[in-house]
């Protein structure tokens, strides 16, 4: 039976995958978990699931077929406007 | 408390660790041989604890009391020195009855009255901690089976030897056996001469180097 475990580092930071391992039950997985992620005080707290129990979804894609660019933000450099009305902003206080 | 006791502690942890660590590669699937490599790593340490504790008392180092005496001069259990590779049922049988007593014996040594005793095992405490949860998981899992208990049934006697006094009461009730006659320590098993030849033989190489 395949484990898929979790591992936050800090206390309130997310958790992120640590790796996966093999283990015929809970008690078993919760002592192979322990050794590789919090051995050396490296993990705040683990979560150990079941690899069943992930839900997996290929090509999450919900597709948009229709141009709807301007509700992106991707490519939409804010850097110069951020300039220019900084600049405007220092030359209008300057005045 | 007597250098001859810390010895005993010492002993048993170094060549219990060794035992352990002739698993390493060999365990019967990854996980378990990362983990018990991983106890056999910290049985050697708390070895070394023992060893400087005792080296404070007697005068000699550490190494020279882990690698220069002769195979007869050591204290440890002859639990301790069975060569069990390749069978895991008496490996995990040897595991489960000498964390028990060893979890038995540490708790009794945190309230020793010697400080550093006292302290050394309350710190060894917390490493064996998850030895004796990773024996228990194990136990559970193999117990009635027929070669696991057969195991249990032929170690037990060897196990009694590794506390002593009241102790071996307290150890057969944790375990839920009947007291039997012990196989003491000072004699050796016939296993110990070739793990003593291995253990030493850097050492012997060259002697009186420093590493």
């Amino acid at each position: 039976m395949v484990w898929e475990v979790f591992r936050q580092e800090r206390e309130g930071q997310p958790f992120q995958h640590g790796g996966s391992l093999e283990a015929p039950n809970r008690e078993f997985a919760e002592a192979y978990a322990r050794e590789f992620y919090g051995r050396r005080d490296e993990s705040f707290a683990l979560w150990i699931v079941p690899r069943e129990a992930v839900l997996e979804v290929r090509e999450p894609y919900v597709a948009d077929v229709f141009d709807r660019d301007y509700r992106r933000v991707d490519g939409y450099s804010l850097k110069v406007k951020l300039k220019e009305a900084r600049e405007r902003a220092a030359a209008a206080g300057a005045g | 408390m007597n250098a001859q006791l810390l010895l005993e502690l010492a002993d048993d942890e170094l060549v219990l660790g060794w035992r352990n660590s002739e698993w390493t590669g060999i365990a019967p699937f990854l996980e378990e041989d990362v983990a018990f490599s991983s106890i056999a790593q910290t049985e050697i340490g708390h070895a070394r604890a023992w060893y400087e504790l005792a080296a404070r008392e007697s005068g000699a180092d550490a190494d020279a009391l882990a690698f220069d005496r002769e195979p007869g001069e050591y204290r440890c259990a002859p639990l301790c020195e069975l060569r069990l590779v390749s069978d895991w049922a008496r490996t995990i049988a040897r595991h489960y009855l000498y964390e028990t007593a060893d979890a038995i014996r540490i708790a009794e040594l945190a309230r020793s009255d010697d400080p550093d005793v006292a302290g050394l095992a309350a710190k060894i405490q917390r490493e064996e901690a998850y030895h004796v949860m990773h024996a228990q998981m194990w136990h559970d899992r193999l117990r009635g089976e027929e070669r696991y208990e057969a195991a249990l049934d032929e170690l037990w006697p060897y196990a009694l030897a590794v506390v002593e006094g009241e102790r071996r009461n307290e150890l057969a009730a944790a375990v839920g056996r009947e007291p039997a006659e012990p196989v003491e320590r000072g004699e050796h098993t016939d296993d110990l001469a070739a793990l003593w030849e291995e253990m030493t033989t850097v050492r012997r190489s060259v002697p009186g180097a420093a590493w």
